[in-house]
Order: C-alpha cells, then sequence, then structure tokens
C-alpha cells in the first residue's frame, strides 16, 4: 500500500462519487444497483483495511493528514487526519457500509438506486466526520449527513415516518446550530478553524462554559442523552431496518465522537467545572432510561432505549475522569474511563445493529414489531432464535461478550471517582439483563404464538451471513479487546494529559 | 475629478442602446418569429457582460473611478454584481420564455420591460449621488409595477400591480424626503461630500439621523423587510411566474447595493445609528418571514415569507460595516437571487398548460414522475433552509459570523434558531416530492435549453457549496478584504 496515497479522501469520496454514480443507473434496473452498491461498499471497506493496517498506534499524532485550502478568504481548510479515537470508528462505519447493502438485498424493492445511493453517501460523510480536523469542514460533513437520513427514513420509513424523519431533521438541526455560533466565535477569536490549533488556544472559564454548552447542544441531542432523546425512539421505529442500523451502530457514535474532540479537549476546563452536568445527565440517562426500555411493547423501540441507556455509558466514561483525577494522582482509572467509553461505542455499534437487524428479520416475515405478536420463535426458526439470544445477552453485558467489556471498563473507572457513580451505573446490568431477557423470553422462548409464527421460515443465507459476521465481531471483541484498546492507547493518554492542563490561565484570567 | 470619461458607463449605454432597439425591432418582426427577440436579449446580455469586464478603468492604486461629475461610480464590487445580474438574468429569461409561450403571452414588452429594468438595476449599483440612487430606482420600479400586471386579463395581476404601485410609489417619497434632509444638513447630493460633511460635523445631526430614518424606511420598503413588507405575498403572488422569478431576483442585487452605497458610502460615520435600525428591522424579517410561511399553502406565498427572511439575512451582514460583512451580504444576494430563480423555475416547469403550478400540493410525488427534477428542487430547497453541502449554508455561516463580528451575539442566535423553524416550510415541500404520491402521472417535458439551465441552476447549489471558496472569494475581493 503506497504511504502517500489519500487514503482518507478515499473513503469519503469514493462512496459519495459511487453513491451518485448508482443515481444514474434509473429505476429499471435494480439488480445492477444493488452490485455497484456491493462493490462500492467493500472496496471502501478494504480501503479502510488498508488504513488499519498502516496505521501506526505508538504515536498521537494525526495519521494520514491532507491538507489543502478550501476558503481561503477565512482560511478554511479541507484537512483531514485520524487518531486512536477516529481509526476504530472509521472502521465501524465501513463495516456497517458492506452489512446495510446485505442487508436491503432483498427487503427493498422500490427506488433500489436511491436506497443503496442514500446509504453509500452517508457513509462517506459519516467517514468525513470522524476524519476532519477542520471544524467547518466537521459541520459541513456532519449536517450533510442528516440529508440522506432524512430521506431514507422519510420514502422507506413505516407508516408515521414522516413525523418522525422532520422530528428528526429539526432536532438535531436545532442542536448543532448552536454549536456552529460556537464555532464562529472560535474562529473570531483565533483567526483559524483548525482542531488541533484550537486545543491549544488560550480562553476564559466563562468562555469556555459558553462553548461548552454549545458543543453539549449538539452532541448531546446526537448521542443522545436525557432529556434530549425523544427524537430518536421515533426515528428507530419508523426508519427502515437498514436506516435503523445506521442511526443505532454509528450516527450515534458521532456524538460520542464530537465529546472527545470537541468538549473535552477545546473547553476542558469548562467540562472539569461542569462534569456534574454530565455526570447526572448521564446517570439518569442509563437508569432512568433503562426502566422505560423495559415497559416497551414494540421491539425497535425497546433496543432503541435500550441504545440510548447504553450511550449514558459513553459519556459517563468520558466525564468522570475529572473526578479520578481529584481522587488518585495517577490517573490510571480516567484512561480506564475514556478506554471504556471507546469499547462501549465500537460494541454497542456492533451489538445495536445486530439486534435492529434481527427484529428486521422478524419484521420482513410477519409485517410487526411488536412483541405480543410473536412468542415461540425458537421452535420455528431454530438458527434465527441463536443468533438473537447471543445478541441480547450481548447487549445486557454477559461476560465473554463485546458488551461486558465497555460496560465494565467503565463501572471500574467509576469505583475510582464515586462509589454512587458506580453503584447507579451498575444497575444497568440489572435493567439491561431484565429488559432484554424478558424480551427473548417472551419473543423466542415459549410456546407458539400464533398460526402466522409457526408459519415462519428461518433465517436464509444472506441473513446468516450478516448475523454471522455480527456474532464473531461481537465475541472477538469480547473475548479479546486487546487490539482495539492498543490501537487507542497513545490517544487516550495524550488526551488525558492535555486536559489536565487548565487553559485560562494562558488567556491570563 | 474626471468628469467626462463616460466610457465608465458603457454598459449601461449598451443596455439602454440595446433595449431601445428591441423597442424598434418589434415593430418589424411578426410574432410567430419573435424567438428573434429573445435572441437579442440574450445578446443584449452577454455583450454586456463582455463590456464589463473588458473594462479597465482603474488606474494606479486606485479602487474606483467615476464619471458624470462624481455621480456615477465604477468599482469592482459593482461590476461583481452586474456581472451577476446579467448571468442570472439570462437564466430568467430562459425560463420566462417557456413559461410566456406556454400562456401565450410571449410579447416584446417583456424584454423591454425588464431590460429598462435592468438598466436601473445597473444605475443603482453604480450610483454614488442621491440623484443617480433616486434615478435607478424609479426606473427599476416603474418598470417592475408594469411587469406585474403583464397578463393584463388576471384580476389578481392587476391589483397586485395597484399594491405594489401605491405602497413603492410612498416608499419612494421617503426616501426623496430623507434625501432632502440629508441634503439640507449636508449640502450636497454627492455620496463622497456627504461623508466628508458628516465626518466634518457640518450639519446637524438632528436632522442627519431625522434623514437617515426616512432613507432606511425607503430601502426597507424597497427591499421588503419587515415591517415594510406587506407588498411581498400579494405581488409575488399576483403576478405572473415569470415576473415573480424576475422580481424575487434582480432587483434585490440592486437593493443591496443601495444600501451599501447609502449607508456605508454616504452615511458611514451614522454606523451606530443605522447598525441599531437595521438589527431590528433584519430579527424582525426573520422571525416574521419564517413564521409566516410555515402556514402558507401557495407556494409563491411561501417564497415570498421565505424572501422576507432572507432579506433580513442579507441586512445581517451589513451589520458590522466591514468589508467582510458587505461581502458577506453581497455574497449572499448573488446566491439568494441563483436560490431564487431555480424554484421559480421549477414553478414554471410544473405549470401546466394555462394553470400555474403554485400550490404546495403540486409537488407531490415529484420523485416519482421525475427523479432528476426532483433532485434540482431537493438541492434548492436545501440550500435555502441553510443546510451545508448547499450554497445558502455558506451564505448563512457568514453573514451570521458577520453578526457576531458587530457583538450582536443575540441576533445571531434568534437568526440561527429561526433558521431551524424555517427549515420546517421547506423539508415540507422535500417531504412533498419525496414521501407523497403523485396526484398526476402527466410526464413532464420542457424545451432543450430550459431543462440545461434549469439542470445548471441545481448543480451550482452543490457545485458553489462544495467549492465556496471561489464565489466567497471573488466577494470578499470586491470589497478589497
Amino acid at each position: 500500500m503506497a504511504s502517500n496515497w489519500p487514503i482518507l479522501s478515499i473513503l469519503i469520496w469514493l462512496p459519495i462519487l459511487g453513491g451518485l454514480a448508482i443515481l444514474t443507473v434509473g429505476n429499471q434496473r435494480a439488480p445492477l444497483a444493488r452490485v455497484m452498491a456491493l462493490v462500492i461498499s467493500i472496496l471502501v471497506f478494504v480501503f479502510s483495511i488498508f488504513m488499519l493496517m498502516a496505521f501506526d498506534p505508538s504515536t498521537a499524532a494525526m495519521k494520514f493528514s491532507e491538507l489543502s485550502p478550501w476558503i481561503a478568504a477565512f482560511n478554511v481548510n479541507y484537512h483531514l487526519g485520524v487518531d486512536g479515537f477516529s481509526v476504530p470508528l472509521i472502521l465501524l462505519t465501513t463495516f456497517f457500509g458492506v452489512l446495510v447493502v446485505i442487508a436491503g438485498w432483498e427487503v427493498i424493492q422500490e427506488r433500489v438506486q436511491q436506497y443503496m445511493a442514500a446509504f453509500l453517501i452517508m457513509e462517506g460523510l459519516m467517514v468525513g466526520v470522524f476524519s476532519a480536523l477542520d471544524a467547518l469542514l466537521f459541520y459541513v460533513f456532519f449536517e450533510a449527513m442528516l440529508i440522506p437520513m432524512f430521506l431514507l427514513i422519510g420514502m422507506w420509513g413505516g407508516p408515521r415516518r414522516v413525523y418522525a424523519t422532520i422530528k428528526f431533521f429539526l432536532y438535531t438541526f436545532l442542536g448543532s446550530v448552536f454549536m456552529l455560533i460556537g464555532l464562529i466565535y472560535l474562529y473570531i477569536q483565533s483567526g483559524t478553524w483548525s482542531i488541533l490549533e484550537w486545543q491549544d488556544f488560550p480562553l476564559t472559564l466563562e468562555v469556555q462554559k459558553w462553548l461548552f454548552l454549545g458543543f453539549l447542544a449538539a452532541f448531546s441531542v446526537k448521542i443522545p442523552m436525557w432529556p434530549v432523546h425523544t427524537w430518536l425512539p421515533d426515528a428507530h421505529v419508523e426508519a427502515p431496518t437498514g436506516g435503523s442500523v445506521i442511526l443505532a451502530a454509528i450516527m450515534l457514535k458521532i456524538g460520542g465522537y464530537g465529546f472527545i474532540r470537541f468538549s473535552l479537549p477545546i473547553t476542558p476546563d469548562a467540562a472539569a467545572a461542569l462534569d456534574w452536568l454530565i455526570i447526572a445527565l448521564s446517570l439518569i440517562t442509563v437508569v432512568y432510561i433503562g426502566f422505560v426500555a423495559l415497559v416497551q411493547e414494540d421491539m425497535k423501540k425497546l433496543i432503541a432505549y435500550s441504545s440510548i441507556s447504553h450511550m449514558g455509558f459513553v459519556t459517563l466514561g468520558l466525564f468522570i475522569a475529572f473526578a479520578i483525577f481529584q481522587n488518585s494522582d495517577g490517573g490510571e482509572g480516567a484512561a480506564l474511563g475514556v478506554e471504556g467509553a471507546m469499547v462501549q461505542m465500537i460494541s454497542h455499534g456492533f451489538i445495536s445493529g445486530a439486534l435492529f437487524l434481527c427484529v428486521g428479520v422478524l419484521y420482513d416475515r410477519l409485517h410487526s414489531r411488536m412483541i405480543v405478536d410473536y412468542g415461540g420463535v425458537a421452535h420455528t426458526m431454530p438458527w434465527f432464535a441463536a443468533f438473537a439470544v447471543l445478541f441480547f445477552m450481548a447487549n445486557s453485558g454477559l461476560p465473554g461478550t463485546s458488551g461486558f467489556v465497555g460496560e465494565f471498563m467503565v463501572i471500574l473507572a467509576a469505583f475510582q471517582a464515586n462509589f454512587w457513580y458506580a453503584f447507579l451505573a451498575s444497575l444497568t446490568l440489572i435493567l439491561g439483563a431484565a429488559y432484554s431477557l424478558w424480551l427473548v423470553k417472551r419473543v423466542i422462548f415459549g410456546p407458539v404464538g400464533s398460526k402466522k409464527v409457526a408459519k415462519l421460515e428461518d433465517i436464509n443465507a444472506r441473513e446468516a451471513l450478516v448475523l454471522g459476521t455480527l456474532a464473531v465481531a461481537v465475541l472477538l471483541l469480547g473475548l479479546w479487546p486487546e487490539p482495539l484498546v492498543n490501537l487507542m492507547h497513545a490517544s487516550v493518554d495524550q488526551l488525558l494529559a492535555h486536559i489536565q492542563q487548565p487553559k485560562f490561565t494562558m488567556a491570563g484570567n | 475629478m474626471n468628469t467626462t470619461n463616460m466610457l465608465l458607463a458603457a454598459p449601461e449605454f449598451w443596455v439602454l442602446i440595446m433595449a431601445c432597439v428591441i423597442l424598434i425591432a418589434d415593430l418589424f418582426i411578426r410574432e410567430e418569429r419573435r424567438g428573434i427577440i429573445h435572441m437579442m436579449a440574450m445578446i443584449t446580455l452577454v455583450f454586456a457582460a463582455i463590456i464589463t469586464v473588458r473594462g479597465d478603468y482603474l488606474s494606479e492604486g486606485l479602487r474606483s473611478a467615476t464619471a458624470f461629475n462624481g455621480s456615477f461610480i465604477r468599482d469592482p464590487m459593482g461590476d461583481v454584481l452586474k456581472l451577476f445580474s446579467f448571468f442570472i438574468l439570462g437564466i430568467v429569461y430562459v425560463y420566462a420564455k417557456f413559461y410566456l409561450r406556454q400562456f401565450r403571452m410571449f410579447r416584446t414588452d417583456f424584454y423591454t420591460l425588464t431590460l429598462f429594468a435592468l438598466l436601473g438595476v445597473m444605475l443603482l449599483i453604480s450610483a454614488n449621488s442621491l440623484v443617480t440612487i433616486y434615478l435607478g430606482l424609479e426606473l427599476t420600479s416603474l418598470s417592475t409595477y408594469a411587469l406585474v400586471a403583464f397578463d393584463r386579463e388576471s384580476k389578481r395581476g392587476s391589483e397586485a400591480a395597484m399594491k405594489y404601485f401605491v405602497l413603492g410609489s410612498m416608499a419612494s417619497g421617503m426616501l426623496l424626503y430623507g434625501m432632502s434632509m440629508i441634503y439640507g444638513a449636508t449640502g450636497s447630493m454627492d455620496l463622497a461630500d456627504i461623508s466628508v460633511a458628516i465626518s466634518n460635523q457640518d450639519g446637524d445631526s438632528m436632522i442627519l439621523v431625522f434623514g437617515l430614518v426616512f432613507l432606511v424606511v425607503g430601502l426597507a420598503f424597497k427591499l421588503g423587510v419587515v415591517p415594510f413588507h406587506m407588498w411581498i405575498p400579494d405581488v409575488y403572488e399576483g403576478a405572473p411566474a415569470a415576473v415573480t422569478l424576475f422580481i424575487s431576483a434582480i432587483p434585490k442585487m440592486a437593493g443591496f447595493a443601495m444600501a451599501y452605497r447609502l449607508l456605508y458610502t454616504g452615511l458611514g460615520d451614522l454606523h451606530t445609528d443605522w447598525q441599531q435600525m437595521l438589527s431590528i428591522l433584519a430579527v424582525l424579517s426573520i422571525v416574521l418571514g419564517n413564521l409566516a410561511a410555515i402556514a402558507q399553502t401557495n407556494i409563491k406565498r411561501m417564497l415570498a415569507y421565505s424572501t422576507i427572511s432572507h432579506m433580513g439575512f442579507i441586512l445581517m451582514g451589513l451589520l458590522p460595516g466591514t468589508a467582510d460583512g458587505f461581502g458577506a451580504s453581497m455574497y449572499y444576494v448573488i446566491v439568494y437571487s441563483l436560490m431564487s430563480a431555480g424554484a421559480f423555475g421549477m414553478i414554471i416547469l410544473l405549470s401546466a398548460r394555462g394553470v400555474e403550478a403554485e400550490q404546495l400540493d403540486d409537488f407531490k410525488g415529484l420523485n416519482q414522475r421525475n427523479g432528476w427534477y426532483a433532485a434540482i428542487m431537493a438541492m434548492i430547497m436545501f440550500s435555502m433552509a441553510g443546510v451545508p453541502v448547499f450554497v445558502g449554508f455558506f451564505a448563512k455561516w457568514l453573514v451570521i459570523k458577520a453578526a457576531l463580528d458587530a457583538g450582536l451575539l443575540w441576533l445571531a442566535i434568534s437568526a440561527v434558531i429561526f433558521s431551524v423553524v424555517g427549515a420546517f416550510y421547506y423539508l415540507r415541500v422535500i417531504k412533498l416530492m419525496y414521501f407523497d404520491e403523485p396526484l398526476t402521472e402527466s410526464p413532464i417535458d420542457a424545451p432543450v435549453d430550459f431543462n440545461a439551465v434549469i439542470s445548471l441552476n441545481g448543480l451550482l447549489m452543490l457545485g458553489l457549496g462544495v467549492f465556496s471558496g471561489s464565489l466567497i472569494a471573488v466577494c470578499m475581493s470586491a470589497f478589497g478584504a
């Protein structure tokens, strides 16, 4: 692999241009659109593997940097680069890029070329979000990503799709415009849009707090945290299976990534001063939303709430670092928290994606997402039942699966911050098990629920391939998380060292 | 001062001559060969652009040159605005020809009136004294009053023209009154002299500010910002779509230039006074425009209210009174004109023989009828809503930055909140096109030139966004930033 290839640009533009090319195929030639989408997404995934192999995890510096002027009048650059935080997320994105194309292979029969194009364009934009080092470029990718998702939910979604998709769009749009004001303010102060330069740019505590709140508005909606989570269950329920998968597996992670890339390093003192707020919101998210998930009767809604609850762990893991610094001088636990948050993001990507695919498999056959319509699926679909049980177990944090690793790391770190944080966070192990296993009991086990269930056919080779791949990923990450942690170790250390340096002293406050 | 360099106004002379030539040529051209008139008008625009580009008028170290005793000015900013006026008017002509033919209104008057209006716009852009400003303004306004009533049979059109005329005349009166006060206070009609007089504190500041208020009122009427916006929805709805297309796109360029010349070149020292006024006008326009647009079912009215909110954004760029800010405003106005032309072009495209597609429901299921047209409209709507990566986002970004430069955080915050509100009604159009079933299956067909131009217009939304650096650089360097 030639090291001077613009590998990040390839990862961004190949799917976008490929998607546009698929649009020209036309309505009549659906098979061609499918094949093209599959080829392009596999190519992108292969390229991302190349990137992983060429990536040197020993330093925290940005790799594969690309820099060229974009809007010279305002010092905006097309600046890309990746570190230990972005590489795993980019791989997750390209991985799911392939899976959703396969998952939508037979299910989508109308306007196939537009469906496939929307996914590919979205994939490119999401890779862009994870690799942008220029704040305006980041914002452009961050927002542009809403367009294909908006169309996906609206065009191929369920009965209340219009309500859900407009709510999704406006909610996230409203959150991010506040961030835009913050970004413009930072540019006026610093004269640059470079995220890396902003990280070293001195700011008073007062200013940092406002900026922090601006970032929070954008990323808390995206991740999402209680109380701005209400768009997610609607969007998930109405979205087509592929849309739900991308939404849960990757789009939510962009919120977490935003906290890592913006909130923590650019406004570290505000993050330290306001960490109580994030921790409180995270714990409420983890516990309260866990209870909410328990009472859901719609499978997709249950998984959506479970996603929100799990994402609470991510924000918790990221922001307990400050409390740990105060309690111990080593800061070992802080690294555990941040790494736990990252592992949790990746693992939740696999698990939630897999769960939505499982529901999709059932939905394609019975056209119902209601738990009461099922029962005893294990009798008619034994293979499917095996996969579904594995994923729900992983969702409840069973040791040996990836779900356990991230949660365990975060809880362990939380103990070093405050016993009660850890106590509340641990409740999720009970709640998660309760709603996951109760769903399994009602849907998968028990006597066959209805005649329709009795006629169900087991998963075909295509579905088995998708679920099998994910099962391998979940187990692999659960049993051997070492490579993933190593990938980000240097970046985590650098982030933690950075956020311990107060910035406002430099600003002369 | 150079008093005789009339060549500076060569583009204006060319347009004037051609407008007269077309007027006379009409007498000799039979009705079925009226396409020639269209071609002549297009040639007028092309050569006007060439003359403007080729004009090598700047002497060493100067950023502008004046003629006619300093009442006419050529500068890069004016050239850029004029070039885009020609370009967008060319787009307008292609759309309008299709419309006028369909509605049996393909008459030469449309071309002469729009060319005279263009002449007025050019004069306004290059105006350097109060008299020239008034002259250009009236030339533009009178031509557009007549254009609104272009469909003689239409009652709505006549009513709209009447309203427009009465309100427009009132605005002109206000402007004239304000100008007379400024003249009374400073003793000069020349913007440069006025500026000198004010900075020497020659005039009575009371009268100056009083005059300024009337100037701003007149300006606000012409731009159509709240609370002087009442004519916009009625005129947009009442006028034939081809005329609405013209009104929404071209005169706004002049409105921006007029605001710049009057407020900055002339009354730059009263910056703090007009900044306050404009910031209130801006926020009211953005709020009311976006809220009222939600309630509309007629797409022409919806776009009218959307225009009002866009004008609010354009005012935001003027607030800091810096080169960056004016550049931002100019960028916005150019982008707005392109978006608006595209949107009305789509309305014209969907208009079936004799019936304008002015209801939002006419857009239902467009994606299933024709995916490419739907994509064009979607790009225009996303651009108007200010969603990246479309060009409208960069325009909003720059004016929000301008508001922050001026230290008006409250204005920036209300602007972004209401642009989210605004996103709702733009999304509704997209929802109708993509998520709903079509009401009719009748195919949409348009001539080749129309298809080419509307495709270009739609792609510009994306292209100018992805490669936004170039146009931004043009606008900024026009102000020497």
